[in-house]
């Protein structure tokens, strides 16, 4: 009887064995045949190499160039977005998140129209650096202020 | 061999009576000290300003909500290569725990991204793969309501539970995976563990500690709760059969 037990016992284990590699599999195969479709959004030099037609609706992601925000037109504002090696130039009109400055991390919606980006749509990437204020002001006094996030946020962003 | 005691139901009742009151106490007290010593005594972040504390509940609800459905994983394939009913039982009582840790995560996560990233919800694989997971608690409940023998429902929910697992581990893994979206990579990792200033990362660590206290003792005073429910059941059938009325 217990050898009869045990028999059923090592099936169950074979069959779950089984039911893993399969799923498994089927995981891999689905991410892989999904790849292009999973990206959440496309880098600058993606853009530049094969730019969109101007009515496809699509996302661009990267870090906004250091010194190209040009604030004060209106409610437009109008920067570049760069992954080291393309730049596109961005313009929006509309409400900018909190997270959103020169350097950092950007993804927006919207159409590439006659070598624009005119996003309709600008969300803010967020690293993973959590510093008190209080730390990064008195670093900045002293001079040794270092962008704790810069190497991290760029190899997220450029995939 | 000796651990498997414990899935005797009368042995766990027994052994889980005098511990179950200490993990409520623990479970109030690290959460009280994490929640408050998060919110109140930790100063702003230099991007966030005081938005990054929403951190104490939205990393330890997603951790225990991705970790939850690991749990039930371990203790469905327990029920199907050793057919223990307590098991099965504390998968079972796991499941509407995860599932408020899950919309906890969820309601703090929408909260944050509506300032920061500028957008409630966006469809990146980790936000995705994580609702699909919330939607697989779900299923997971209906499914154990919808049959009504116990063991068949313990068989098919733990075959729930196995696929389930996929969206478990892809909400956690999906930044790694194809290094893209919109949310950010872990805080919490151990080799990544300077991007969090220690002022901001030791409490997190007491809230973690809280949440899986509360975790644990509410499975634990959950499953007790199906194994007496299911002992009632079983007298009243006992009962009915023997005719004596119940």
């Amino acid at each position: 009887m217990s050898g009869f037990k045990s028999l059923k016992k090592r099936r169950r284990i074979q069959v779950i064995v089984l039911a893993f590699a399969a799923l498994a599999v089927s995981t891999a195969i689905i991410g892989y045949a999904m790849q292009d479709g999973i990206n959440f959004f496309r880098s600058p030099s993606q853009v530049a190499e094969e730019p969109p037609s101007p009515n496809e609706r699509f996302r661009i992601g990267g870090l906004v160039e250091e010194g190209s925000l040009v604030r004060g037109q209106g409610e437009t504002v109008s920067f570049r977005v760069t992954d080291g090696g393309a730049s596109i130039p961005v313009t929006y009109t509309g409400i900018l998140p909190d997270l959103f400055e020169e350097g950092q991390g950007m993804v927006g919606q919207g159409n590439y129209i006659n070598g624009t980006f005119e996003a309709v749509e600008i969300l803010a990437k967020h690293d993973e650096t959590y510093m008190p204020a209080e730390v990064i002001d008195a670093l900045k006094d002293q001079g040794v202020y270092v962008e704790p996030d810069a190497a991290a946020n760029g190899g997220a962003v450029t995939n | 061999m000796s651990i498997w005691e414990y899935a005797n139901p009368k042995k766990f009742v027994e052994s889980t009576t005098p511990i179950l009151p200490w993990l409520f106490a623990l479970a109030g007290l690290s959460l009280v000290v994490g929640l408050v010593w998060g919110f109140f005594f930790t100063p702003d972040d230099f991007r966030q300003g005081s938005t990054v504390k929403i951190i104490y509940l939205h990393v330890p609800s997603a951790l225990m909500a991705i970790n939850a459905w690991l749990m039930m994983l371990v203790t469905s394939l327990i029920w199907l290569v050793r057919r223990h009913h307590v098991s099965a039982l504390a998968a079972k009582a796991a499941a509407p725990v995860g599932i408020t840790m899950t919309l906890i995560a969820l309601a703090t996560g929408a909260i944050w991204g509506q300032p920061m990233w500028g957008t409630y919800w966006a469809w990146d694989p980790r936000l995705t793969s994580f609702l699909i997971l919330f939607l697989f608690y779900l299923g997971y409940v209906a499914l154990w309501e919808a049959i009504s023998d116990p063991d068949t429902a313990a068989d098919l929910t733990s075959v729930l539970c196995i696929v389930g697992s996929v969206f478990a581990l892809l909400s956690r893994y999906a930044v790694n995976f194809w290094n893209q979206g919109l949310h950010q990579g872990a805080s919490l990792s151990l080799d990544k563990e300077e991007n969090v200033a220690d002022v901001f990362y030791q409490p997190l660590l007491v809230c973690i500690a809280g949440f899986v206290l509360l975790f644990l003792a509410l499975v634990v005073l959950r499953t007790r709760t199906e194994i007496r429910l299911r002992r009632i059941r079983a007298l009243e059938m006992r009962a009915r059969r023997t005719g004596v009325s119940a």
